[in-house]
């Protein structure tokens, strides 16, 4: 009898017990939640701050600049700026080429990488190991270390002596598609080493029972490789092409290097305060004209948010694939 | 037949032609854009290069380069310390914060999509021209300090307070440089934050990878979230902070706005001088290969692998 009052005692003790613990257990999930939304915000705020700056800025008049009660929201809304912006980068014919430049290189870039990062991961030869840490080191040695000699490799460009042979003299290759094109092919492109690093380590992890079908079945390397493991790699692909196109897009390095004539957005937004207060000074017979800082800056921020327009717009539609890349990629793999 | 097959490779010999084949590209490339022109810019360092009408003419200068990068130029060497300073202040800052973020995202919550697309937005955005310009457009900063001198000394409402916090640091007595470091991070938090996005998604993958089970097996024998976060989240994620404070160190020595850079780019292009930009340029090579050595070798010696 006791016994079973002690038990129905012990129970009833317990349950309060639990239920006190649980709901200290909820309010401190809940006081953390809160917590959490709120660094959320607030980290989410400080990454799209500078954005709504610029979109603000770019809408606003001169004056409203100076004007201390007008703040974000402008007093006089004008898009003038994407007037001036637009025809002093030449925006259509700069956003043209960079079009054609990016899909170019990432397309090249995508399928060279493609190719490499499958020989590694799926063939054993002689020196893998040496060669595949010569990956790893193109993306630890800064590009500018190698600049000069691309630079006059393309400006005075010849395949052992045999194009000055035939024609007299060396090809000069700059402001051209080409030195994109031949360091794309050949993978040394913008950050090429870590799109091999990604496709590299996407193929180790597929299965191999679908190839050794293919092999079994009389299917060469090639043919296995595009018929069997190219459609289950396409995601990765698509992760790749991206992140070679929006990168591409903004590079200045290789296009300030290459390209003087050839128009692509990255030159157009640098050089569009130049030009503006260049066309201002020849509109006023040859006296020189600076632009003040704050109409500087206003322009740089309404060029800037042409430059990056399409990539939000790209952005928008394909997150999940720049987002989930480094998660199904096995980079955490090792 | 039987001489035939001498002559036959074997299937092993088959695969590794195959192989090659399928790197072919990379070879090619390695050798002619890579191998070749690093070879080129050291010989170049020790010259003085001149770019005539068909081609360029090199004339020896022995360590003249060398020599006037550290004792002639007069910006070349506060510059590198400064990169380099700044290079140490900041990626421990990054990889903190993107260990931090990462274990925020980590977490279900309503939103984690957006907030995920939000914080991987600056990989896309603030790269190559775009964040040229941000640094170098006045009106950007000014909104900016504006914007944390509201955020540290404006309403009551604000959250962080550095000032407040630089007073609570100093009463604790710490040292002042060290307390200089944690308020200059929330001054910096702009610059760390767009620097983390790839950090942020890898180490979200790793925290993801981590079998659950430990974790059971862990409250079963009782552990708290202290315990299990020192004894199984930050062994299983020591490998990627590896990866990640050596991907950081290369992001930011390489960075457009990174002085040094421009002073390479400055150097060949502007002064004409090619010679002392190949110089300059090993260098400072040489600088990031030290530093990523001894960040790699302190950092391998506590890092934990499964197997």
């Amino acid at each position: 009898m006791s016994s079973i009052a002690m038990e129905q005692r012990n129970v009833t003790i317990s349950k309060k017990a639990k239920r006190s613990y649980f709901s200290m257990y909820r309010l401190r999930q809940l006081m953390w939640s809160i917590v959490r939304t709120i660094l959320v915000i607030g980290i989410c705020f400080v990454i799209l701050y500078p954005l709504i700056v610029k979109f603000s800025v770019s809408i606003m008049e001169e004056r409203d600049l100076y004007d201390i009660t007008v703040r974000y929201v402008p007093k006089h809304f004008t898009l003038k700026n994407y007037q001036t912006a637009w025809t002093y980068m030449r925006y259509p014919e700069a956003f043209m080429n960079s079009v054609k430049l990016s899909l170019l290189t990432s397309l090249m870039q995508l399928i060279s990488c493609t190719l490499v990062g499958y020989g590694f991961a799926r063939f054993n030869f002689p020196l893998k190991n040496l060669l595949f840490g010569l990956v790893i080191a193109i993306l630890v040695v800064p590009p500018q270390t190698i600049m000069i000699p691309l630079f006059l490799h393309f400006r005075f460009f010849d395949i052992f002596g045999i194009i000055s042979a035939l024609t007299g003299h060396t090809l000069n290759l700059l402001d051209s598609y080409w030195p994109f094109i031949l360091l794309s092919a050949t993978g040394m492109g913008l950050k090429n080493g870590l799109y091999i690093y990604i496709m590299r380590q996407h193929f180790r992890g597929a299965p191999k029972d679908l190839e050794e079908a293919a092999y079994i079945d009389g299917a060469g390397a090639f043919k296995t490789f595009y018929r069997v493991m190219l459609p289950g790699a396409i995601p990765m692909m698509v992760t790749v092409f991206l992140f070679s196109f929006v990168w591409q897009w903004t590079d200045t390095f290789y296009s300030t290097l290459f390209l003087q004539k050839l128009w692509v957005l990255p030159t157009a937004l640098s050089s569009l305060v130049p030009n503006v207060s260049q066309a201002y000074s020849s509109a006023q017979l040859g006296i020189m004209v600076y632009l003040s800082p704050a109409y500087s800056s206003m322009l740089n921020n309404t060029g800037s948010i042409l430059v990056i327009i399409p990539l939000i717009i790209i952005y928008l539609f394909t997150q999940r694939y720049f987002v989930e890349s480094i998660e199904r990629s096995g980079l955490t793999g090792m | 037949m039987n001489i035939k097959s001498k002559h036959r490779l074997t299937l092993e010999g088959k695969k590794a032609i195959t192989g090659y084949m399928f790197i072919a590209p990379f070879l090619v490339g390695l050798f002619v854009f890579f191998i070749y022109p690093l070879i080129q810019s050291i010989i170049f360092s020790f010259h003085d290069l001149e770019v005539t009408a068909t081609g360029y003419k090199l004339t020896y200068a022995g360590l003249n380069n060398f020599r006037r990068a550290f004792f002639v130029d007069p910006d070349f060497r506060r510059i590198l310390v400064e990169s380099i300073t700044q290079m140490i202040t900041d990626v421990p800052l990054i990889v903190m914060f993107s260990f931090f973020a990462a274990t925020l995202l980590n977490q279900e919550f309503k939103g984690r999509a957006f907030a995920r697309a939000v914080f991987f937005l600056p990989v896309i955005l603030t790269s190559g021209v775009i964040v040229a310009i941000e640094n170098s457009d006045m009106l950007l900063n000014m909104a900016r300090s504006s914007f944390e001198e509201e955020a540290t000394t404006g309403a009551a409402a604000s959250v962080v307070q550095a000032l407040e916090l630089r007073r609570l640091l100093m009463q604790t007595r710490l040292d002042p440089r060290f307390i200089g470091y944690i308020t200059g991070a929330i001054d910096n938090i702009y610059q760390v934050v767009t620097a983390s996005g790839v950090q942020i998604l890898v180490f979200l993958a790793g925290l993801q990878t981590i079998s659950p089970s430990l974790y059971e097996a862990a409250i079963v024998e009782g552990a708290t979230g202290w315990e299990k976060f020192w004894k199984i989240t930050f062994p299983m994620i020591s490998p990627l902070i590896l990866v990640n404070v050596v991907y950081s160190i290369i992001d930011s020595f390489t960075r457009p706005t990174n002085q040094v850079m421009q002073m390479i780019m400055d150097a060949a292009f502007r002064q004409s001088s090619y010679g002392y930009s190949s110089a300059i340029a090993w260098v400072y090579f040489i600088a990031i290969m030290l530093i990523l050595g001894i960040a790699v070798g302190i950092i391998s010696r506590w890092v934990f692998y499964q197997e």
